[in-house]
């Protein structure tokens, strides 16, 4: 795969081209005191981070913590408590309806369960943004479709349904999609939960692959010791008690440096005892 | 030294007090959690005895065999202890014990995450009642209010959804409904001809029965017995569907792609009812006048032939495009009370169960409330 001269650029340049978030732009992605709460329980207050160009940034804490909830806040599916998310210099949680849906075209996301849409068959998966989108016919839209599922290594499954494959397959299949139309950001929902050992190196071997080929900007949720360490380079901790970030930057770094004990113990407990305290907090 | 015997179904708990401030909680025997367990309440009633303790210790010494069952009631009085402010000496316990309720306690309960039994009078939950219909009513109507934008975009060319989307739609809640309609229709055609005759016989107009189904059947129970059906079978179903793909983040997928699931996912479901259910209506009312002929030929010895004349004869063109008009209202209500209860379920399997439930009671709900509304206007315009 490494060897496949950036493949994924190539969908003739019918589709989203210009870039919207420059390099030498503002970072594509700041979250400013951001608050989060479900109804009147506050899950997370003052959540403050950046995160740059061509960035893995991981989002990581024990489960329960509000890791998934922070994602759904930044991608506009619940509305903040308070505070801000900016895409660029576009304010998301204050922007127009519209202007909102245009740029949450520019971005991919990976649901923690794959979320691929049941009643359709994994080519019309990946083609259906290809198809609302882009202006490429139907033969086309099965080609670039079939090139998206080959990345992920699904060649071969375009007429499945989600229901006939397993859940890594599954996985890997709302991967394909999320990169439909080679967005400029990625967002990952514990990509390698529930995956094997060597699937989910795999998919981190993908994730820098698509950072490198894409040049996306990638946003990772996981609690996977060893997918953090392999391909994060900048990082906020939850804390759920404290109901803070409680740390931020390269989680090698603060494997180094943090004197937090709380960061200490999740970044050096194995990635089972992790789970497994995680589990019994949880 | 005062003791008191409390014979339990499962360990044994008695009381005892070693000076005028300390309660003694003695533990003996085996605590099996299958044998049932004695309440808290037993300390909590020695706590209020005089001469009220100040302190709390246990007697582990008679303790056997024992498991979660112990372990509930000690959190119960650790909970007591808690709330009185009263210290309490847990150290007799055997380490397992203590060990494990140290575990359960060290997770701090979420605050708001108990639910509090509700306790209201009657009127209360009547208010309650009466306030959640009207909240209902209200985000029922505004949902069609965007429901109705929507198919404003879909006019002009902005908004699309799949077109094989619609043809499964379709075919789900209109070639794939036959069945039952036709049944349930040709029973009601059969049971207003029987209601019908009885009272006619009794003048010698037993003719009159045509009469009676044939309006009957194309004036409003056509309509009503296809939504009514519809609502079980296919709001049901369109709150099922949207529900488990909201459960499983297929919405949240598409949202987060930038397409609207209220165009692409209940555009097609609406289009597809309020299309369907007028044919369905149509079939309904032959299917009636089919079961009330049926009655009339067979028992009543009207022959065929006269009992379609007279049916022909009651039914005006009016009526019957009138019956026609209010099944797709019905559809329309009945797929937007569906794809509302979807869109409104909650994070679980058993929330898409409970989506399917209240799908089915809004539709056929609201369709008697329009039919009533029907019965009033068409009366004041003289239809
Ligand atoms: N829809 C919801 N309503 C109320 N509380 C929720 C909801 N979803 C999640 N929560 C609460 O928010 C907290 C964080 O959830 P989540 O973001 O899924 O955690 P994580 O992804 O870090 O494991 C949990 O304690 C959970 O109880
Ligand atoms: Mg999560």
């Amino acid at each position: 795969m490494a060897t496949t001269p950036s493949p994924i650029k190539s969908s003739d340049g019918k589709g989203l081209s210009v870039p919207k978030f420059p390099k030498d732009g503002p970072p594509p992605i700041t979250v400013k005191n951001l608050t989060m709460a479900y109804g009147t329980f506050v899950l997370m207050k003052d959540v403050n981070f950046t995160v740059n160009h061509g960035d893995i940034f991981i989002i990581m804490g024990g489960s329960g913590s509000g890791k998934s909830t922070l994602l759904r806040h930044m991608l506009g599916l619940i509305e903040p408590a308070k505070g801000e998310v900016w895409y660029g210099d576009f304010n998301f949680t204050r922007g127009e309806p519209l202007e909102r849906e245009e740029m949450l075209r520019h971005f991919g996301v990976l649901y923690q369960g794959g979320a691929l849409w049941s009643s359709m068959t994994l080519a019309e998966n990946v083609g259906l943004p290809l198809g609302e989108f882009t202006d490429l016919s139907e033969p086309e839209i099965l080609e670039v479709a079939s090139l998206k599922l080959a990345l992920v290594g699904l060649k071969g499954f375009e007429g499945y349904y989600p229901s006939q494959i397993s859940g890594g397959m599954q996985k890997r299949a709302g991967l394909a999609r999320a990169i439909a139309l080679d967005p400029e950001i990625l967002f990952f929902d514990e990509p390698s939960a529930g995956l094997d050992p060597i699937s989910s190196r795999l998919l981190d071997d993908l994730i820098l692959e698509l950072r490198d080929n894409l040049g996306a900007t990638i946003v990772v949720v996981t609690h996977e010791l060893a997918s953090i360490f392999a391909i994060g380079n900048n990082s906020v901790f939850l804390d759920a008690e404290s109901r803070t970030v409680i740390a931020q930057g390269d989680p090698k770094d603060l494997l180094a440096h943090s004197t937090d004990h709380r960061v200490q113990t999740f970044l050096t407990r194995g990635g089972e005892d992790a789970e497994k305290s995680a589990r019994n907090h949880g | 030294m005062q003791a008191i015997k409390q014979s339990q179904p499962s360990g044994e708990l008695s009381f005892a007090r070693s000076d005028n401030s300390t309660l003694v909680v003695r533990l003996s025997g085996d605590w099996h959690l299958r044998h049932g367990l004695p309440g808290p309440d037993l300390v909590l009633k020695q706590l209020d005895t005089a001469p009220k303790p100040a302190r709390l210790t246990f007697d582990a010494a008679g303790l056997g065999d024992w498991d979660s069952g112990l372990l509930t009631f000690l959190m119960g009085v650790s909970e007591i202890c808690h709330t009185r402010k009263l210290p309490a000496d847990w150290s007799p316990l055997p380490e397992g014990v203590r060990g494990l309720m140290q575990l359960a306690e060290a997770v701090p309960e979420k605050t708001g995450a108990r639910h509090e039994a509700a306790h209201s009078s009657f009127i209360e939950q009547l208010g309650r009642e009466a306030i959640s219909f009207a909240r209902s009513l209200d985000e029922f109507l505004s949902f069609l209010g965007e429901v109705t934008l929507a198919f404003a975009r879909l006019a002009v060319g902005k908004a699309r959804f799949r077109r094989v989307d619609l043809m499964i739609v379709i075919q789900d809640c209109g070639a794939n409904a036959f069945g039952i309609v036709t049944l349930v229709t040709f029973l009601v055609g059969v049971i207003l001809a029987f209601e019908g005759a009885v009272q006619l016989q009794q003048f010698g107009a037993t003719i009159f029965v045509a009469d009676l189904v044939g309006i009957a059947m194309t004036r409003d129970m056509g309509a009503m017995m296809a939504a009514i059906i519809m609502a079980g079978r296919t709001g049901a179903a369109f709150a099922a569907q949207l529900g488990s793909m909201k459960v499983t983040q297929e919405i949240d997928a598409l949202t987060t792609m930038g397409i609207s699931p209220l165009e692409f996912l209940v555009l097609p479901r609406v289009t597809a009812l309020f299309l369907m259910i007028p044919l369905l209506c149509v079939f309904a009312d032959c299917m009636g006048v089919a079961g009330g002929a049926f009655v009339s030929v067979t028992m009543l010895h009207t022959s065929l032939r006269s009992y379609l004349i007279e049916t022909k004869h009651a039914i005006t063109l009016t009526m019957f495009f009138g019956g026609l008009f209010k099944a797709a209202v019905y559809g329309i209500i009945i797929a937007v009370a569906g794809c509302l209860r979807g869109f409104q379920c909650g994070n679980s399997s058993s929330a898409v169960g409970d989506a399917a439930t209240k799908a089915v009671v809004t539709g056929i709900v609201y369709v008697i409330v329009a039919c009533g509304i029907f019965a009033f206007v068409f009366n004041v315009l003289g239809i």
